[in-house]
């Protein structure tokens, strides 16, 4: 069996957007999204003695730093696909892009984790598998497979669905499904032997005028300032603090 | 302009959230809307009273288990034969995995975390809190359809008096693609058996370490029962087991936007700010007169909530009363 997990290298810190681009600056230091940290943690567990664990990420050259945290995990081999022109791809480019490249690995699973740290998108691996043509499921608090199937715990705003499915399949997991890992000093030491693979757009036939910005089809126009609070109000209970809320929730007509 | 919203029902009623977008998008010109799941041609009235001129209605009971891709199917149907130019959703779980899947098979723009919507020159501009709600950014679209995801709570649906005109129902034949028959729903765990949801809630009380032990949740529900609003918490007491997954606001749970949020023993950390700092109103009593909260509540009280609380339920059930 073989298991693919989508990996994002996200800045590190306090991050910024860049005026001139209006794209996140990602010219500081990056790590391994956390929420991703989770689902290369689910492949590791799922994986037996003769299976294959794939990571694959679409970023700048740095994000190879990301992906070699996740063969340092446990990983098997890692693909990064970087290319000055993917730069600037949303939502419609991006997905492209990786079923392009996961749809050259024909895995029986691909993993993704609940969210970019970064972006804040949790949509991802529902655009990759409508161009894979697989069943996706996410949000997956419990993951278990069974003879060429798949069994999901999701959570959703009412409480839990059970969702059995096909495989081959893609499923985002929650961080609520696993402790990762941490690399160990052997892992570390292995990653550096481990297979890895650097493509560029041409080598999966993408034509550069279909992803990155030209091949966007939502655009950034404008940064400003949100809207502030006004002023805040800081008390010191006296004894007659519930009082003064009820008389400001009046005050504010919310009761 | 013509506008479609997805309507995610639970049971026999629409959600809050969706009857928000969809009340938004009739304020900016014709609004539709489409329904999918078993029994769902019941609930065409009420769609009609928030605005939609015309309701498409995928009803088979098959289709009732919210799965996503089903409903990419319908969806994408509607929109290409009806020719929509822009495609509106309320965020939830399962709303994110249709509108993103609906966005690769149609090719289009899906702009998320949305909350608000502008008609510019016959062009729309969404905006869009980033980077923990530090940054406003205004979005566009460079093609059409466009697709739009809204943070919950963003917009309040309001409803047309009774009475008034019936939307036209339009059928829909969904033939299902191959991916889409896989997944199967096969159990469903409720949660939240009363009570408004958080995503649908006017007020929020949310608790967090500082109510001190599991137990002290009742403080919580029972100032959210005087008030009428649900119960929250922060990720810290959900992973400790207090309280269901299913009320966790933050980064990692739910945003929530509603009128009231009331902050019980919530130090404030920038994870959970992110989930509800949108919120009209927000309250907070903490001991720890400098817990980052303060910095962004409209009125702190530094102070016990073992004390505060009870008094504070009181008197709402008291002027409720009056």
């Amino acid at each position: 069996m073989k298991i693919a997990v989508c990996v994002k290298h996200v800045p590190e810190g306090s991050s910024r957007i860049d005026p001139a681009s209006k794209r996140l600056d990602r010219s500081g230091e990056g790590a391994l999204n956390h929420f991703d940290a989770n689902a290369v943690e689910e492949a590791l567990r799922l994986k037996g003695d003769s299976d294959e664990v794939v990571v694959v990420s679409l970023g700048p050259e740095k994000a190879a730093d990301s992906l070699r945290k996740a063969l340092a995990m446990g990983a098997d081999r890692a693909i990064l696909v970087t290319d000055p022109g993917a730069a600037g791809s949303d939502l419609v480019a991006t997905s492209a892009i990786l079923a392009s490249a996961l749809g050259r690995e024909s895995a029986d699973l691909v993993l993704f984790g609940q969210q970019a740290s970064d972006g804040d998108g949790a949509v991802l691996w529902a655009a990759v598998a409508e161009r894979l043509r697989l069943p996706v499921v996410s949000q997956a608090a419990e993951l278990t497979l069974e003879g060429g199937s798949l069994r999901v715990k999701r959570q959703t705003e009412f409480g839990y669905d059970v969702i059995e499915a096909p495989l081959p399949a893609v499923v985002a997991v929650s961080d609520a499904i696993n402790e990762p890992r941490y690399p160990s000093l052997k892992g570390i030491m292995g990653a550096k032997k481990k297979p890895f693979d650097t493509l560029a757009l041409a080598d999966l036939a993408i034509d550069p005028a279909d992803v990155g910005e030209a091949g966007s089809k939502t655009e950034v126009l404008a940064l400003s300032e949100p809207p502030s609070r006004g002023d805040a109000r800081k008390i010191e209970d006296d004894g007659s603090a519930a009082q003064q809320i009820v008389d400001f929730l009046a005050e504010k007509r919310v009761i | 302009m013509s506008t479609l919203v997805f309507l995610e029902h639970h049971g026999d009623e629409i959600q809050k959230g969706s009857l928000g977008v969809l009340t938004k998008a009739a304020s900016l010109g014709d609004a539709d809307a489409v329904l999918v799941g078993g029994g769902v041609k019941a609930l065409a009235a009420e769609a009609g009273r928030h605005g939609a001129a015309t309701v498409h209605v995928a009803e088979d009971d098959s289709l009732e288990p919210p799965l996503p891709q089903a409903r990419v199917d319908a969806l994408a149907k509607v929109v290409r034969d009806a020719g929509y130019d822009t495609v509106l959703f309320a965020n939830s779980v399962l709303a994110a995995d249709i509108a993103a899947g609906l966005a690769a098979r149609l090719g289009a723009g899906l702009n998320w975390d949305l909350v608000d919507l502008e008609s510019r020159d016959g062009s729309l501009v969404g905006k869009r809190p980033a980077l923990q709600d530090s940054v406003l950014v205004d979005v566009g679209w460079k093609t059409t359809p466009r697709l739009a995801l809204f943070r919950a709570g963003s917009f309040d649906p309001a409803p047309a008096a009774p009475g008034g005109a019936e939307p036209q129902v339009a059928e829909i034949d969904v033939e299902l693609e191959e991916h889409s028959r896989g997944a199967r729903v096969v159990g469903q765990e409720e949660e939240q058996p009363s009570g408004p949801s958080i995503e649908d809630a006017d007020v929020i009380v949310a608790g967090g370490r500082g109510l001190g032990a599991p137990e002290n949740f009742t403080l919580a529900e029972e100032l959210a029962r005087a008030l009428g609003g649900a119960v929250g918490a922060t990720r810290a007491v959900v992973d400790a087991g207090w309280y269901p997954y299913a009320a966790q606001i933050g980064q990692t749970g739910k945003v929530v936007s509603p009128k009231l949020y009331v902050a019980l023993g919530i130090s404030g950390a920038i994870q959970h700010k992110v989930g509800m700092q949108s919120s009209n109103v927000i309250v907070a009593i903490n001991k720890d007169p400098n817990a980052p909260i303060f910095e962004f509540s409209d009125l702190g009280i530094v102070g016990d909530v073992h004390e505060i609380v009870p008094k504070l339920t009181e008197l709402v059930n008291a002027r409720k009363a009056s």
